[in-house]
């Protein structure tokens, strides 16, 4: 759907990091975890393009001292990365924007009795906690976040006050352990039960975890970040490479519209020029 | 009273000159949710092939100031999954639907000609010898006057549905190329397809795009546009059909100013899907406030 929606916060959580409160409509409080939205951030022509944004919650809240009821609110967490998302740190309450979604298709998060295994680097962790937040209610719950330093980690102890048990790595090792969240997870990987990996990050972060998974024999879903014009698979600017992609043989999937989120298994995760790394 | 908004491209009567441009608004379907694709005056098609096609390497499009630059290589489902998939949801649509197709020779073009021409479903038929990348993605029909002719007249022999031929503006002479087509049998011609661009990452000091180059279509694109399609249809008798940054019923009227019949709405409806049926609604206010009765007096009614 399309619908006008008002800014009701927006905080800087972390340098250059910040999130969004702002409003939905009531059919919105609908949407899957891992889907996304195209938010178009001013009227004007600069920037064109509407940007991409996963949904790092929604729900409903009762508007006190008024008898308006209750209102459905969704929340994104964004990173300043360009003149796009600039604009979007420089709105406050009471703005206003344009968005299209909820988009494509989400997290399936499966037998319930599995433990679930979130993986998430930097802004990563956005759409991680609308899904942990649908998982703690009837599974166990592990968390694996991953940054260059403490400033990139966000959000954990929302994600521990969920009762999501949490474990940290940074490049510089200023939070949890020095290193890669990969080798983290690998290590506690061995002790989880029946589990299935949910991971959202860069592509060289995905395509680790993807690797572990396939060591493992665990399922494993990826949400993927791509360059896309529209958001609902016309344009062909997001594709990524299947499995059974050859240069004689395509197999480009929209992350859009058959994505974001995929089975690790149904992705070329070749090393070098031919996969999606 | 209501003015009259049906304009005629060949022998197609389109309810509003509004149509949306190839390869941005997929089959057609996929933007059903986001407006009534009855109210559009035409739907143009992506940009078929005898085969299906893979297309370009990723990253295939970067946003530039004002505008877009997309390098996806004709991706598409091919003639057969058209036919299968996509043709029976145009029964349940009323509105012109016209289909985009290129070749690499003479005779492909020929062949899908033929192929199209048998479609009840598909009105007409919008040739692409100006697609600019893919090396052989009907460029090199697009820039020489008597290849684009030897195409037309090969798809002119094909189908007795209106044909019309999408322009590329990488030219020297666009009117050449629209004489050309026109003295081959084309009914009508589409202005302007992308402009050859490309951007550059300092950083990597590398292209943005994996072609290195790729097509600068939305509004930075107008102004080249509006005097190409002045250019052309001063030139030629049949109808022209305005592209080219169109985000506003405004636009679009002053492409008919310009001397367009119609007009195609391209990169707008990936920033917004419901912006054709917008400017249709917008085109019709306009005509009332002015108290203009008929569309058809604006074309070509540009002032010099």
């Amino acid at each position: 759907m399309q619908f006008k929606s008002l800014v009701i916060s927006n905080v800087e959580l972390s340098p250059g990091y910040w999130r969004m409160r702002m409003t939905a409509p009531p059919p919105f409080a609908g949407s899957r975890p891992g889907q996304f939205l195209m938010i178009k951030v001013t009227e004007g022509a600069d920037p064109l393009l509407r940007r991409p944004f996963g949904i790092f919650d929604t729900g409903t809240f009762v508007t006190q001292f008024t008898d308006c009821g209750s209102q459905t609110f969704l929340e994104i967490l964004y990173k300043v990365v360009g003149k796009g998302t600039a604009m979007l740190a420089a709105l406050h309450d009471g703005d206003r924007l344009d968005i299209l979604g909820p988009l494509g298709r989400g997290f399936t998060p499966g037998d319930p009795a599995g433990e679930k295994i979130l993986v998430g680097g930097g802004i990563g962790l956005a759409p991680l906690y609308f899904l942990a937040r649908e998982l703690v209610g009837t599974s166990r719950v592990r968390l694996f976040a991953g940054g260059r330093s403490r400033e990139d980690i966000l959000c954990i102890t929302e994600f521990e006050r969920l009762g999501v048990e949490t474990y940290v790595a940074t490049d510089d090792g200023s939070l949890g352990d020095r290193g890669f969240v990969t080798q983290v997870l690998e290590k506690h990987l061995l002790s989880a039960k029946d589990a299935t990996i949910f991971a959202c990050g860069p592509m060289p972060m995905l395509q680790a975890t993807a690797e572990i998974a396939r060591r493992h024999n665990v399922p494993c879903q990826v949400s993927l970040e791509a360059f896309m014009a529209c958001g609902m698979g016309a344009c062909l600017g997001c594709v990524v490479k299947g499995k059974e992609h050859r240069d004689d043989h395509p197999d480009y999937r929209c992350v859009c519209k058959e994505g974001p989120v995929f089975d690790h298994c149904d992705l070329l995760w070749e090393k070098g020029e031919g996969g999606n790394s | 009273m209501k003015p009259n908004l049906t304009v005629e491209i060949g022998s197609i009567l389109l309810k509003n000159p509004v149509m949306t441009a190839s390869g941005t608004f997929g089959y057609g379907q996929e933007f059903a949710d986001y407006l009534d694709l009855n109210c559009l005056g035409g739907i143009i098609t992506k940009g078929l092939s005898l085969k299906p096609r893979a297309g370009n390497p990723t990253p295939r499009i970067v946003e530039t100031c004002g505008g877009m630059l997309n390098a996806i290589g004709l991706q598409n489902v091919g003639i057969d999954e058209f036919i299968e998939k996509k043709v029976p949801y145009y029964r349940t649509i009323d509105t012109r639907v016209i289909a985009n197709f290129f070749g690499t020779t003479v005779e492909e073009y020929a062949e899908l000609a033929g192929r199209l021409d048998a479609i009840p479903e598909v009105a007409g038929m919008e040739v692409n010898i100006s697609c600019p990348n893919v090396k052989q993605g009907g460029i090199v029909f697009g820039t020489d006057p008597a290849a684009a002719a030897a195409v037309v007249t090969a798809v002119r022999e094909r189908t007795t549905k209106p044909v019309i031929v999408k322009l590329s503006p990488n030219v020297t002479d666009i009117v050449a190329m629209a004489l050309a087509c026109q003295e081959a049998g084309a009914d009508a011609l589409s202005v302007i397809n992308t402009i050859t661009a490309m951007a550059i990452d300092l950083k990597t000091r590398r292209p943005v795009l994996a072609n290195i180059t790729g097509g600068l279509s939305g509004p930075a694109i107008k102004p080249i546009a509006l005097r190409m399609v002045w250019q052309v249809s001063r030139a030629v008798k049949i109808p022209v059909i305005g592209i080219g940054g169109i985000m506003t019923a405004t636009d679009a009227l002053e492409f008919l100013l310009a001397g367009a019949t119609a007009v195609q709405v391209g990169t707008a409806s990936f920033l917004d899907p419901g912006t054709a049926g917008r400017i249709v609604q917008e085109m019709e206010e306009y005509l009332v406030s002015e108290g203009i009765s008929d569309v058809r007096e604006l074309i070509g009614a540009l002032k010099v």
